[in-house]
């Protein structure tokens, strides 16, 4: 009798994506596919210094050439209180800059013209005349004594640091220093990266001046949180804002903050009362909007020789950019790099964060990761490998001692995070199995006699994702639940819509499995939509793998309030008391009498047409959900690499990923997911940074500059699971889409330190570029990744 | 929604002194043409002039291939060519690769292999693989892996890309063979 869950793609099913029928035909909507009547197209002006004074800015020739219909700069906006604009960080930002540049890549003037092009031409017309100041390329220049001042736009602002953070239990870690056989010390830096979406960022704002109502489409991976900020910023009534993000051409954290080109486009769109598009050009996204990481890490460990760990210390100097405007949670002020450790059993850590502005971009976005794990996880396996070493201990066997048993959750974190379930050891011994970790170890060793340099590199970790719950995460005092909200039409089709916005993690195909999974309505006949304001119910949208915890909680839990109404109705047609309906997935029957039932698609059917006296008719509703705690997904990675010492280039051997999000919806879709950040840890381990030269000039502004992996040099992935169910979450689901992303980085890593075992290297940062590995084999020493500082 | 979507002439036509020449491109089996500046590139005329909208730019700067079109059969990325050079010529873009009825292999292919997510390299990642296909029915995964090493995605990692066209290399060498 009944349904098959899997035919009628639900749980676990790997259902082919509804979202491709358009992708595959070209038949997409991103933003710049719309075109709006009487549209204008806006370019930006863009700062070529770093640090400038600007003595003036001459927009006459601009003006003249024809088609230019609007100019705007520092000036105009802040004639209407828009010079500049508040941050998520509770720092504020120049819009169109007034009194100096402070990075290169900063935006100086607006061109709003008939076409894209004309647009720059009136951008070339422009002739500002700047001033040089002296550029601060990183956070030791920015520290000290004789550091220009940045910010001299802010009162009480006389240096550089934007705040000095701590948290855990220094005492207690300064004991466990106290009675260490042992302490590991090693120096790194995660360095700056760009998400770098493929489709960079845009907007269309339109201002209809005959019903007051703005709507600006736009690439945002959080349309609700814009537009409270639109209505804060610029003072409009947010019920007449109305946000739309259609297709996003990839996210990865990028597109949560608000940038001045928005602002910019709304601007010009209320003075010239046409639809103004501005779709940002590569180098304009890459040099200007969020990038992420960009810290420097001093860490400690307190080691017993057995190999247990006592104690942690870490201290982290980030460079922020010219802006405080990281998209991350109000009370951290260097996101949750305090779940650093998080799957390791430690009595005590201690963190001291110091965050600076330089002459650089601002943004410090959770680039596919919830806000600075990433940097957290990195540092944390990076510190773990460099103390087995210290110790003399296999690596493996090293993270077996520490690692946290299955029998001890729910887990107190050494900063206080709660872990709830995993099984940790089970995830590294499928991981050493898969890669046959003995027998690789032999193989290096005769490798070793001839020379060859192999090398095998082990991460394991346990990172917070779904933020949040809304006693401790919100931005900008916005909580940080999800919401849903499902209207079952008198066919049994449904509407789904959610407060999260998907850019290619698929929840048009995921979310109607969720539905199916509650209801047993066949995920085909549910259609899911997100993005649009006007339609979609409050939420604070995607990012740090929040979606499945948050929103697909929340899809769950209205399916249940569906469910809870439809027993009724069933009890009704059925014509027993609601007591003795009894639900089996897609129909209620009666107990004792399996035969009468009613499906769900009646029981929708009667609610339009049939309903029992007192019961309001319809079926549709809502649930925010604010989640207890955050998901605690676990990973195993293990890369194997072999170094041409005469070159210092490195191969990838193999790639083992296990990976325990729980139970999963759709594993076609998970492993998509975790293949594709298995690649940007790739990415990030062999060549993809974000650097800038002694002048604050950004080297990575396109990407001829900017290294990303093509299909060529990336390695194949071989794949593993572990379901530990979360306790929680409704359907035991937890966030995955970037847990490879976290944790990869630090196996490749680790794997070319491996090999290098030996040779008098105890680090190379990020990435390990061959100059970087050749020059710490020739030279024996470590190799740090800081921009050149002038005159040094 | 269809006000969304109205046809605009090419935009760079309507200034007055602003040289423009006739093109006539053969798109997607049909003859179409357009009065443009000289500077206006392909994937403008593409995008903005003719409305087809599946050719992406994404970088700019002959990178990221976002924007790949077949050129008299041969891939090119379209933003860094100008739209005169196509005058006369042969172009296919991703609103080409289906018929009425059905799908080209390769899109059925990375739709079932999982080869996209968000979508946007997805029309350029398929012409280049059909360029491929067109001259290499039978290719290794090394031999997809280095054809496609032109076209970037930042969401999938590529190993569901390699397969898809793999799989659409076999469905295709499969109706080959059955003599249609």
């Amino acid at each position: 009798m009944s349904l098959d869950e899997i035919k009628i793609g639900g749980l676990g099913a790997s259902r082919r994506r509804v979202e491709d029928n358009r992708f595959i035909r070209g038949k997409g909507n991103y933003v710049d596919d719309i075109v709006l009547p009487g549209m204008l197209y806006m370019e930006i002006l863009r700062s070529p210094l770093a640090h400038a004074r600007i003595r003036s800015i001459d927009v006459s020739r601009a003006w003249a050439i024809p088609g230019v219909r609007l100019v705007l700069t520092g000036e105009m906006m802040q004639a209407r209180n828009l010079a500049w604009m508040p941050t998520l960080s509770y720092d504020t930002q120049a819009v169109l800059a007034t009194d100096k540049v402070r990075f290169q890549g900063q935006e100086v003037a607006c061109v709003i013209a008939d076409d894209p092009y004309i647009a720059k031409d009136g951008c070339e017309a422009i002739v500002v005349d700047y001033e040089p100041l002296t550029p601060v390329v990183n956070p030791e220049q920015a520290m000290a004594d004789d550091a220009p001042l940045i910010r001299n736009d802010k009162v009480n602002q006389n240096d550089n640091v934007i705040f000095d953070w701590e948290v855990g239990d220094r005492i207690g870690t300064d004991q466990a220093f106290a009675e260490a056989d042992v302490v590991s010390e090693i120096e790194m830096h995660y360095p700056r990266s760009h998400p770098s979406p493929i489709e960079a960022c845009g907007s269309i704002a339109d201002f209809d001046r005959s019903t007051s109502k703005l709507t600006v489409y736009m690439t945002t991976q959080a349309p609700h949180i814009i537009r409270a900020a639109v209505a804060l910023v610029a003072e409009l009534p947010e019920h007449m804002i109305r946000i739309v993000s259609p297709d996003l051409g990839g996210g990865f954290g990028n597109k949560v903050p608000v940038y001045p080109g928005y602002v910019a486009s709304i601007l010009a769109s209320i003075l010239t009362e046409r639809p103004v598009k501005w779709i940002e050009d590569k180098t304009g996204n890459l040099i200007s909007t969020g990038f992420g990481r960009d810290v420097y890490l001093k860490g400690q460990m307190a080691l017993r020789n057995d190999g247990k760990i006592l104690g942690v210390r870490m201290h982290t100097d980030s460079d922020h950019g010219a802006f405080f405007a990281d998209a991350q949670p109000s009370k951290f002020k260097i996101g949750l790099m305090h779940s650093a450790f998080a799957c390791y059993d430690i009595p005590s850590a201690h963190l001291t964060a110091r965050g600076v502005y330089t002459n650089k971009a601002p943004g410090g976005v959770a680039y596919r990761c919830s806000f600075r794990v990433t940097e957290a996880m990195y540092f944390q396996e990076r510190m773990v490998q460099a103390a087995a070493d210290d110790l003399g201990m296999d690596q493996a066997q090293f993270r077996r001692v520490n690692l946290v048993r299955d029998d001890d959750f729910p887990h107190r974190t050494p900063f206080g995070f709660l872990t709830d379930s995993g099984q940790y050891e089970k995830c590294l011994d499928i991981g050493l199995e898969a890669i046959g970790y003995d027998d690789f170890l032999q193989q290096k060793e005769a490798a070793a006699e001839r020379g060859r340099l192999l090398g095998i590199g082990i991460s394991t970790m346990t990172e917070p994702l779904g933020a949040g719950n809304s006693r401790e995460y919100d931005i900008l005092g916005i909580k940080m639940f999800d919401s849903a909200e499902l209207r079952v039409h008198m066919t049994g089709k449904a509407i789904l819509r959610t407060g999260a916005k998907t850019q290619g993690q698929g929840h048009e195909t995921t979310w109607a499995q969720i539905v199916a999974h509650e209801l047993g309505i066949p995920a085909e006949d549910i259609v899911v939509e997100e993005g649009d304001t006007d339609t979609a119910p409050f939420g604070m949208g995607t990012y740090a793998s929040r979606s499945t915890p948050v929103a697909g909680a929340a899809v769950s839990m209205v399916s249940r309030k569906i469910r809870a109404k439809a027993r009724k109705i069933a009890a009704h047609l059925l014509e027993v008391s609601e007591e003795d309906v009894e639900w089996e997935l897609g129909r209620f029957h009666v107990r004792g009498a399996p035969d009468r039932g009613v499906t769900i698609q009646e029981c929708a059917m009667a609610a339009y047409s049939n309903v029992p006296d007192g019961m309001e008719p319809g079926l549709e509703n809502n649930a925010y959900y604010d989640p207890p705690n955050l998901t605690w997904p676990f990973a195993c990675y293990i890369a194997t690499v072999e170094i041409d010492p005469e070159t210092g280039v490195w191969d990838v051997l193999r790639v083992v990923a296990v990976d325990d999000c729980g139970v999963r919806i759709n594993p076609m879709i998970v492993e998509g997911q975790i293949m594709g950040g298995l690649t940007e840890a790739y990415a990030m381990a062999n060549m993809q940074f974000i650097t800038f030269d002694e002048d604050g000039n950004c080297i990575g502004s396109n990407y001829m500059d900017y290294l990303l992996p093509t299909a060529w040099e990336t390695p194949g992935f071989e794949l593993h699971e572990v379901v530990t169910p979360c306790p929680h979450h409704p359907i035991g689901a937890k966030g995955i889409g970037e847990c490879a992303t976290v944790g990869g980085p630090a196996a490749f890593v680790n794997a070319v330190m491996d090999a290098l075992k030996g040779h008098g290297v105890r680090n190379i940062d990020m990435p390990l570029l061959p100059d970087r590995v050749h020059e710490a084999i020739t030279q024996r020493h470590d190799v740090s990744g800081a921009p050149p500082v002038k005159g040094s | 929604m269809t006000s969304l979507f109205e046809e605009v002439p090419p935009s760079t036509s309507s200034n007055d002194g602003v040289p423009v020449r006739r093109v006539e491109v053969r798109i997607n089996g049909e003859t179409r043409a357009a009065d443009v500046e000289p500077r206006l590139l392909l994937a403008h005329l593409l995008r903005n002039g003719f409305r087809l909208t599946g050719t992406h730019t994404g970088c700019d700067t002959t990178n990221c291939g976002a924007c790949t079109v077949l050129f008299d059969g041969q891939p090119v990325k379209s933003c860094t060519m100008f739209a005169v050079q196509a005058d006369g010529h042969e172009v296919t873009t991703v609103e080409g690769l289906a018929t009425a009825s059905e799908l080209h292999p390769i899109q059925e292919g990375f739709k079932d292999e999982h080869g996209l997510q968000c979508g946007f390299c997805t029309p350029g990642m398929m012409l280049s693989a059909k360029a491929l296909l067109d001259e290499n029915p039978d290719p290794t995964e090394d031999e997809v892996r280095w054809a496609l090493s032109g076209n970037l995605c930042r969401c999938t990692g590529y190993q569901n890309i390699v397969k898809a066209v793999l799989w659409a290399a076999e469905k295709l060498r499969e109706s080959d063979g059955s003599g249609s």
